[in-house]
């Protein structure tokens, strides 16, 4: 991030407003021309200034008339800030490192919540929100089963989450043939199939996939024609977000499409939310899954940071995300420390489907393969 | 998916798009695998060689080479060009016959495929009735007599295959005039030989393997001499008058026998066992060729003593008191005598002799005095010792290559100075645009350096790095050329080595630098050395220095081998190459990354523990970086390590057992030869194991304790903004198995420092890609996104300065993605993801600059990347958009994708087998492949004049006048029929006299209108003189 220290102040004049900025325990105090606020990166810069840590990377909050705090970090963020500011901008910021840079947007919840709080603490009495801006894929994902009202009931789309957990993915796949219906009738086709999950791992544990189940598309690209070697380094490749289409071998476990309940239940846990852009999550592409751009880079042996997006595009926003994830997920009382207890606790109507699947674990691994 | 629909079809691009690329795969340098068959034609000077996988090649002179390949992939046994013509049947090994001819088209000739024909007997004889052992294209080219192990000769009409029914030649009919005594030994078991008469085209003399001989008469259809051998029969050889022939025998005998009209049935002149009294093995082939002194050459193959050399490959010459028996390092398939062609000279005088040996051609030049081997401009036997890594320069300037091809000439003094006798055809393709440099690695500690700008791979320079080394051989003790006063003579030909004396000496990495002649080599036991090149031999001490990479590493031991020791005080070097300096890594692992800057005098190193960077100006080690991750204890165990991936253990096995059995004797035995030997049943015993367990693979995100992940997989330097973006300055990039970067800033003092002033390096960047693939490649962009020159590359004027005003970029190319960075501030900016999408990896990354066919000034960089796939694919730069995409190898093909190697100018090589490149181009405008031309006979014919006509007699000194005069018999026929033609039609005549026109214009070298008109007219002279001189033999129905 190219941030410069430019435009730094501004004269003090009649459509002024006050500015209280809050780094650790010291607060600054200053000044902005409410109806020229400049560009959130001169913004930036000046909060540097004033604080005197022109090099350190921060994130920048502020409270909004609710109380809440939302982060600012791009121009918008920033001008929606200065409008609503009545009459003071209550400013935090936040050191990067401090706030783990490395975890952003889909790290574990424990974390975040030691941040969360201590971001908050000051603050921690405000009144619950009700509004929710965060957008439905800056949840903390847990593996789950996605796309049910896309796909055949045959078959079933499974999510594995392997990022924020320590449990290895712990499953192997193996060649062998499937039968299907062709115009020419039954044919007999090399498939993949899942050969063996390990006790303990993240396949297991979800109770999503089972063994003998027939691979069909990876990360939205199809199996058929493709090695096994080639499905493995591909399932690798896309290990920190796996999304598996497999026909599964035991089909009695079926959704019934039209029935409305179910149809919603088989979605993700932010079904609660899929009101704001349900097809982010329904109709997964691939390229907006950038789960592995979280490369880091060591400055002149000095701490490991996130490497940022060199052109400020709509993704972005994920730093915006970061504070966002924090806080919604406190507000909803939602924070799992890992899948498993996620699984075990939550007892809302979303959930039922997966803990019914993980129960017909054991049937499934005995049971035939049944493909057509 | 949508990244596809994003690109666009912008028809521009799509049109630039074809006039950059084109992907062809050109020519295969280097030795055919497997070679079964070896045929030659005297006519076109042309030879062919048949391999076990159904391939044959074609060489002439030079540049002039074809190839094809049969459908059925199956052994070729047998290749025999149809005299005077261009075309060669071969047969194959399910007894199918195949006829290739050389046709013109677009003025360069093509070898195509134009019949196939299996013999068959009537329903319900024995497959052997039909089963063909000997194949005689008739000097007629009309029929072809295919001898089979029934014993019956079958004629077949050409090139209509048809039978001959009539003239099958039955052994019933064979035997009629044979003693019953003898004939109560069946002696017409199989059909061993069958020869034409070299005077009269009507009598063949056919061979019987019990024995038995006869010559038969074409016209008559019956046997008119018989010759009753007792010994089993080998193969039999007229002599040039048809006087005479020779038998060659399965014990170890020649025979020869007289032919007259005064005894139909003579006992042989003489028989002789050459290598006895003790049982000798069976002679194969023999060759007697008589010459104007009077003694004549005898040539054979085999019949050596059984007990004390029955295991070797020789062949023998004996002219008068010389003898010698050319000892091969293989098997040896077959070979030729090239001879005085012209039927009618009275002498054969051999000039040279041909050998196809299983994994090499020896061809020995038998007119100077000693029979020294030639070097032959092609066929290289690129596996002398097992190729274990190569590097390709493009455009190397001339003051190098003058000073290398020097250095190499040297080294070939033994070689004969004669003319490449094999020299049909005409080599059309344009003189290369620029010298190419091929490097290749050996397992012996050989680098070889190869002269790779056209379509004959040649080898211009072998360098050793044995000698800076102690090793348990004596470098002297390597082939004595003559082995006096031992009987039998034998005489070691042949360059094909593939036992390593110690396997830390192989070659693992090459770097030149073709501005200042800088060389860097590295090796198995973690050996670095720096080599100067010195026109002069010299005798120096090699500078030594230790590269500790474990430094800061507490308790690890390393179970691998040791490292080489170097040679204490100093060592003589021949000409060229020169070592200077050995770093050595410690521990001794195999050096997995070199990088050398010739202007800064750094060399930079890593091997699975870590890289360090040298000051080969000061002979310092500037500093060492371990790259190991503290639980990546298995890294340490060395080579013996459990963790050696499957692919490559299975690899080595078979390399193992394909040496194993290409040597059955055992010419060293020892400790190594033992341990090879319980390795390979180890791994065969994997094998089975593995074949046992259902083939799962695990999935498993990839962890920073995975094994392996500080192995350096690439080095890089670059003068970049690596900490500012106000100065830039020397920087040195490594890329790690684990997805890791380290970017160190160096300061090199000023030149006029350089020597008194430290180079020093400071890290400034660690890079962790978070998918913790490989890294393949690190580059540098400037700011016109332009990859960075090569050291010195601007100082010569051979390349634009990198632009120091916009920003530079940083690309990454990992296994799995390829990614672009921002410098000097690091932020990700593009990436391409393969793995994620498409399941490929990439194997091998280079940048090459792609010109338009179209313009001569349009010329863009791009990526050229091969994949785990075998697929090549070209990805543009800076936006990494793929551009196109080519299947290119087999991905079964592990080792043919890992010895790929890209040129600078969109061409690459990879191995097709332990011995053969096969060259591709990606470019348009950048394509080495063979374009020539075999002329017809037909046309050859009016050279054939020049000779009659006394006009030159020169002998072979020019290819066109040697191919003439090779040709001179058949002509003679051809003429003949001609002349009945023209009796038919004058038309036909003017034809003739307009193509002997043409014919000579065509050609490279046009005949002088003087000469031209000459040549007319004689012509015309020659065809009356043949019209009323000559009785046709035959009548021609038109």
């Amino acid at each position: 991030m190219n941030r410069a220290q430019r435009g730094v102040g501004g004269s003090r004049g009649l459509g002024t407003m006050e500015v209280k900025s809050k780094f650790g325990a010291e607060f600054r105090r200053f000044s902005l021309e409410r109806s020229k606020p400049g560009k959130f990166e001169e913004f930036y810069g000046l909060l540097q200034h004033v604080h005197k840590i022109p090099n350190v990377e921060v994130l920048v909050g502020y409270t909004d008339i609710h109380g809440d705090l939302l982060p600012i970090n791009n121009d918008d963020n920033y001008h929606k800030a200065v409008s609503t500011a009545n009459p003071l901008l209550r400013i935090f910021i936040q050191r990067k490192e401090d706030a783990d840079y490395s975890a952003f947007g889909t790290d574990t919840m424990t974390r975040k919540k030691n941040v969360l709080s201590n971001v908050l603490r000051p603050d921690n009495h405000r009144k619950k929100p009700h509004v929710v801006i965060s957008m439905p894929q800056d949840f903390r994902p847990v593996s789950s089963i996605i796309d049910v009202d896309i796909l055949p009931e045959t078959h079933r789309r499974v999510r594995l989450y392997k990022y924020g957990t320590d449990k290895p993915l712990g499953f192997y796949i193996r060649d062998g043939s499937s039968v299907r219906v062709t115009p020419h009738g039954l044919e007999k086709v090399p498939g993949i199939f899942i050969s063996r999950l390990v006790p303990g791992g993240l396949a297991q544990s979800t109770g999503l996939l089972a063994v003998n189940d027939e691979v069909l598309e990876v990360n939205g690209i199809e199996v058929s024609g493709k090695s096994l070697d080639q499905v493995t380094d591909m399932m690798i490749a896309n290990s920190r977000n796996l999304i598996i289409t497999v026909r599964p071998a035991n089909q009695r476990n079926n959704i019934v499409r039209n029935s409305r309940t179910s149809g919603s239940s088989g979605q993700s846990t932010d079904n609660s939310l899929q009101s704001y852009t349900p097809h982010i999550v329904q109709n997964y592409h691939p390229e907006e899954e950038e789960s592995d751009d979280e490369d880091i880079i060591i400055e002149d042996s000095g701490e490991p940071q996130q490497i940022p997006k060199a052109v400020p595009t709509c993704e972005s926003l994920e730093s915006l995300t970061q504070i966002e994830l924090l806080h919604e997920s406190t507000q909803n009382g939602f924070i799992p420390s890992s899948e498993v207890n996620l699984f075990h606790s939550a007892g809302s109507i979303n959930m039922e489907y997966e803990i019914h699947d993980a129960d017909q674990k054991s049937l499934e691994e005995d049971g035939t393969i049944i493909t057509l | 998916m949508r990244r596809f629909l994003r690109s666009g079809h912008d028809p521009v691009r799509e049109r630039l798009k074809r006039d950059l690329f084109q992907f062809n795969k050109t020519v295969e340098h280097g030795f055919p695998h497997q070679p079964s068959a070896l045929g030659y034609s005297s006519s076109l000077h042309l030879m062919a060689i048949g391999t076990r996988s159904g391939a044959i090649k074609l060489y002439g002179a030079p540049g002039v080479e074809f190839m094809g390949l049969h459908e059925e992939n199956n052994t070729v046994l047998q290749m025999h060009f149809i005299p005077g013509q261009c075309q060669l049947v071969t047969l194959l090994d399910d007894n199918s016959l195949h006829l290739w001819s050389l046709k013109q088209r677009s003025g360069t000739s093509e070898l195509q495929e134009e019949q196939r024909f299996t013999l068959r007997g009537p329903p319900g004889s024995s497959p052997s009735a039909t089963q063909i052992t000997v194949v005689l294209p008739h000097s007629s080219r009309e029929v072809l007599y295919l001898g089979t192990e029934s014993g019956n000769i079958f004629v077949v009409e050409l090139p209509s295959f048809r039978v001959l029914e009539k003239r099958t030649i039955s052994s019933e009919t064979v035997l009629q005039r044979v003693p019953e005594d003898y004939s109560n030994r069946r002696p017409c078991e199989l059909v061993e030989a069958i020869q034409e008469h070299p005077r009269n085209p009507d009598q063949i003399l056919i061979g019987y393997s019990r024995g038995l001989i006869v010559l038969w008469d074409v016209q008559s259809n019956k046997a008119t001499h018989h010759f009753l051998g007792s010994q089993q029969l080998e193969n039999v050889f007229w002599q040039r008058d048809g006087r005479q022939f020779i038998s060659c025998h399965y014990d170890g005998s020649y025979a020869q026998w007289p032919v007259s009209n005064d005894n139909r049935q003579p006992e042989p002149l003489e028989s002789k066992v050459p290598y006895g009294p003790f049982p000798c093995k069976a002679i194969s082939k023999i060759y007697w060729q008589v010459t104007k002194n009077g003694l004549p050459y005898i040539i054979f193959q085999g019949g050596m003593p059984r007990a004390s050399y029955g295991d070797r490959h020789s062949i023998s010459v004996i002219h008068g008191s010389q003898q010698i028996a050319f000892d091969f390092t293989s098997r040896v398939i077959d070979f030729f005598v090239i001879s005085n062609a012209d039927p009618a000279a009275e002498f054969d005088d051999p000039s040279a002799m041909v050998v196809l040996a299983e994994e090499e051609l020896v061809v020995i030049d038998l007119k100077a005095p000693g029979w020294p081997a030639v070097h032959p401009p092609y066929l290289a036997s690129l596996h002398c010792s097992a190729i274990t890594c190569s590097h390709h320069v493009s455009n190397i300037p001339l003051k190098l290559w003058e000073r290398i091809i020097s250095a190499g000439s040297k080294q070939n003094s033994h070689y004969s100075n004669m003319l490449w006798p094999i020299d049909g055809g005409t080599n059309l393709a344009p003189d290369p645009p620029q010298r190419d440099l091929l490097l290749t690695g050996h397992e012996d500690g050989t680098v070889r350096f190869w002269d790779a700008s056209g379509v004959c791979l040649h080898l211009l320079y072998k360098l050793s790095t044995v000698r800076v080394f102690l090793t348990d051989v004596d470098p002297n003790d390597n082939m004595n050329p003559l082995g006096e006063d031992e009987w039998p003579p034998l005489r070691k030909v042949g360059s094909f080595d593939p036992y390593s004396d110690d396997p830390r000496l192989g070659i693992q990495k090459i770097y030149l630098c073709k501005y200042s002649g800088y060389l860097a080599v590295a090796g198995t036991a973690g050996q670095v050395l720096l080599m100067e090149l010195n026109d002069e031999a010299a005798e120096h001490v090699v500078d030594y220095a230790e590269a500790d990479l474990l430094q800061d590493q507490e308790g690890y031991r390393w179970k691998g081998h040791e490292r080489l020791k170097a040679r204490d005080g100093p060592v003589r070097f021949e000409p060229g190459f020169q070592p200077f300096i050995l770093v050595q890594c410690q521990p001794p692992a195999v050096v997995t990354s070199l990088a050398l800057h010739s202007e800064w005098k750094l060399v930079a190193c890593g091997t699975s523990h870590g890289f360090g960077l040298f000051d080969h100006q000061q002979k310092r080690l500037v500093f060492v970086k371990c790259t190991l991750h503290p639980s990546d204890q298995l890294a340490l165990e060395g080579p013996l390590s459990r963790v050696k991936s499957l692919k490559k253990s299975l690899r080595q096995s078979f390399r193992r057992i394909r040496r194993s059995r290409v040597s059955s004797r055992k010419r060293r035995a020892g400790n190594i030869a033992e341990v090879q030997e319980a390795n390979a049943k180890f791994d065969q015993g994997a094998l089975q194991e593995m074949e046992l367990a259902p083939v799962q693979r695990k999935i498993e995100a990839r962890s920073a304790e995975d094994s392996f992940t500080g192995f350096v997989r690439t080095l890089y330097f670059a003068d970049t903004f690596l900490r500012d973006s106000s100065r830039h300055c020397p920087s040195l990039w490594a890329g790690t198995n684990g997805g890791t970067v380290y970017a160190f800033s160096l300061r090199v003092p000023p030149a006029e420092r350089r020597m008194d002033e430290p180079v020093r390096a400071e890290q400034a960047k660690e890079i962790q890609l978070m998918h913790r693939a490989p890294i393949v490649g690190i580059l540098v962009l400037d700011g016109r996104s332009a990859p960075l020159p090569e050291p010195l590359e601007v100082a010569h004027d051979l390349s634009k300065s990198p632009d120091m005003q916009g920003s530079h970029q940083l690309l990454v190319v990992s296994e799995e993605q390829l990614k672009v960075f921002t410098l000097p501030k690091v932020s990700s900016k593009l990436k391409l993801k393969l793995t994620a999408l498409e399941g490929c990896r990439v194997r091998k990354m280079a940048v090459a600059n792609f010109g338009s066919c179209q313009t001569d000034d349009y010329s863009e960089n791009n990526l050229t990347v091969l994949t785990n796939l075998g697929d090549i694919q070209i990805i543009s730069l800076p936006f990494l958009k793929l551009q196109t995409r080519y299947p290119c190898i087999r991905k079964e093909d592990v080792s043919g994708i890992a010895s790929c190697v890209f040129t600078k100018y969109g061409q690459g090589f990879y191995l097709i087998s332990p011995s053969e490149f096969e060259r591709f181009s990606l470019s348009t405008k950048w394509l080495v492949e063979p374009r020539c031309i075999i002329d017809a006979p037909e046309i050859t014919s009016n050279n054939h004049l020049h000779n009659t006509s006394g006009m030159e007699h020169t002998g072979r000194k020019s290819r066109d006048l040697g191919r003439s005069s090779g040709d001179t018999g058949e002509d003679e026929r051809k003429s003949g029929r001609l002349m009945e033609h023209a009796l038919l039609n004058d038309e036909k005549v003017l034809k003739e006299i307009q193509s002997t026109l043409e014919g000579g214009r065509g050609r490279g070298d046009p005949i002088p209108i003087y000469q031209r008109s000459r040549t007319l007219s004689t012509r015309i002279q020659e065809l009356y003189r043949k019209k009323f001189g000559k009785k046709s033999r035959r009548t021609w129905a038109k």
